[in-house]
């Protein structure tokens, strides 16, 4: 598929999708345009949420977005849904929540799928981040569901990360106390108009405070909202352009940048060897044969992966 | 054709059930396809819109109200105004046998009653899109 640079670029919508796609679904043939976009293309400032399912992220995404907008901004979001290990099927149903956005000129929704992709979905996430950046999107909302590493590693790439909780939340904090509470940047109490709002504030301000051993001078805001009323939301805006600012005035938001195109260049690195090198060698008859061989004990595995990467090294 | 099939499950108009519309989006995700849901009472420009970002294979319209002569002409349209008419459309819902010539005539390829088996959408998907 040829994808017209130029129509990126200038911003139309069904073009710049199918570039999506691609990215997706050939990434192989991505990176031609991929690579032209590159040097033409600031990337836009990205804003990471996260948290539980049924926290209220999306309506909360759906708030943020309405006042950026609202201000002049050009917005895009990227929900991201789980992909059933099962069938490889999947249900988005964060546009559910984003109704009022969804047809505003200015706006642009996508959802993505994790998908089992080689190497991660981060390549995929952060390539889709470049297509929209270079058509015009001046800030892109990253929406991922859940707490694992694949949430964690997706919110790395944002340069402000917004944990959203509520105050049922309570064994789901526990859970995330090792990953997503180093990772945000701002915490959100959603739905705290509910009974045990004040609890959960208390535990939550407690886990804050701990979060981080750096001394990075950002004290980590606790926001009470009820997305659905529109409560909290002016707060939550300023907090997040308050971050903002204070990455552009410390030097933190280029060291972000240097970490996540690093981190890029080894997915990058990574795809691309798996895809020279280790898919052909799974799909090579012998390979079963060498399982079947040390599963037998007439040979150790690591001399097996050793001969494999020996005879990489002759090919490259 | 790639091999993740995405789909966009909509339901134009003032109708309130979407049962239907979650069992088929299920259905369509159990049979390996990345299913977009954009939830009730959809306007004809959240579609289309929905459709041109999402990039999809394939739009179901979920429709119980009998308003489908009015709303899907005007989906077809603006699918069509869009440059998004290289899409599969498929109907499903309260749809008369009376109407669905005139539907098929607009483009809709495949209306599906109450009571027909996922299998038989997912079939008819794969053959439209001529995935094996």
């Amino acid at each position: 598929m040829k994808i017209d640079v130029d129509k990126i670029l200038a911003g139309d919508e069904k073009t710049v999708a199918k570039a999506i796609s691609l990215v997706e679904n050939s990434r192989g043939e991505a990176f031609d345009l991929l690579r032209e976009l590159y040097l033409k293309t600031n990337l836009a400032y990205l804003l990471g949420v996260t948290g539980p399912p049924g926290g209220g992220k999306s309506t909360l995404v759906e708030k943020i977005v309405s006042r950026w907008v609202d201000s002049g901004e050009k917005v895009a979001v990227i929900a991201i849904d789980p992909s059933s290990e099962f069938s490889g099927g999947a249900l988005l149903g964060d546009r559910i929540r984003m109704g009022k956005i969804a047809t505003h000129p200015d706006v642009f929704i996508r959802s993505m799928a994790t998908r089992g992709y080689l190497g991660g979905l981060n390549p995929a996430i952060f390539d889709t981040v470049l297509v929209l950046s270079a058509a015009g999107y001046e800030r892109i909302v990253i929406e991922t569901v859940g707490v694992g590493q694949n949430e964690i590693d997706i919110v790395s790439l944002a340069d402000t990360t917004l944990v959203v909780t509520v105050p049922e939340a309570g064994d789901e904090i526990q859970s995330f106390k090792a990953g997503l509470m180093e990772a945000g940047d701002l915490f959100v109490l959603n739905k705290s108009d509910h009974a045990t709002a004040h609890k959960m504030e208390l535990i939550l301000k407690q886990m804050i405070d701990l979060a981080r051993s750096d001394d990075s001078g950002w004290k980590i805001p606790l926001i009470k909202t009820i997305a659905t009323e529109e409560d909290g939301i002016g707060d939550l805006i300023e907090e997040i352009a308050a971050h903002k600012n204070y990455l552009e005035v410390s030097n933190l938001e280029l060291d972000n940048k240097k970490k996540v195109m690093k981190n890029h260049l080894i997915h990058l690195l990574e795809e691309g060897l798996r895809n020279k090198y280790i898919e052909p060698l799974l799909k090579d008859k012998d390979f079963d044969h060498s399982v079947d061989e040390v599963i037998e004990r007439k040979k150790d595995p690591y001399t097996q992966v050793s001969e494999w990467l020996s005879d990489f090294g002759e090919g490259v | 054709m790639s091999e993740n099939i995405k789909v966009l499950i909509a339901k134009p108009g003032l109708d309130g059930h979407d049962r239907g519309a979650k069992v088929i989006a299920r259905g369509l995700k159990e049979a390996g396809m990345e299913v977009v849901y954009t939830g009730l009472r959809q306007t004809t420009e959240q579609i289309v819109r929905a459709a041109v970002q999402e990039d999809v294979d394939v739009i179901g319209l979920s429709i119980l109200s009998g308003a489908h002569s009015h709303l899907f002409p005007e989906i077809m349209k603006k699918l069509k105004d869009n440059g998004k008419d290289d899409v599969l459309v498929i109907a499903g819902g309260i749809i008369p046998d009376d109407d669905h010539a005139e539907l098929k005539d607009l483009g809709i390829k495949g209306i599906f009653k109450p009571g027909t088996p996922i299998n038989e959408i997912v079939e008819f998907i794969h053959q439209e899109l001529d995935v094996a």
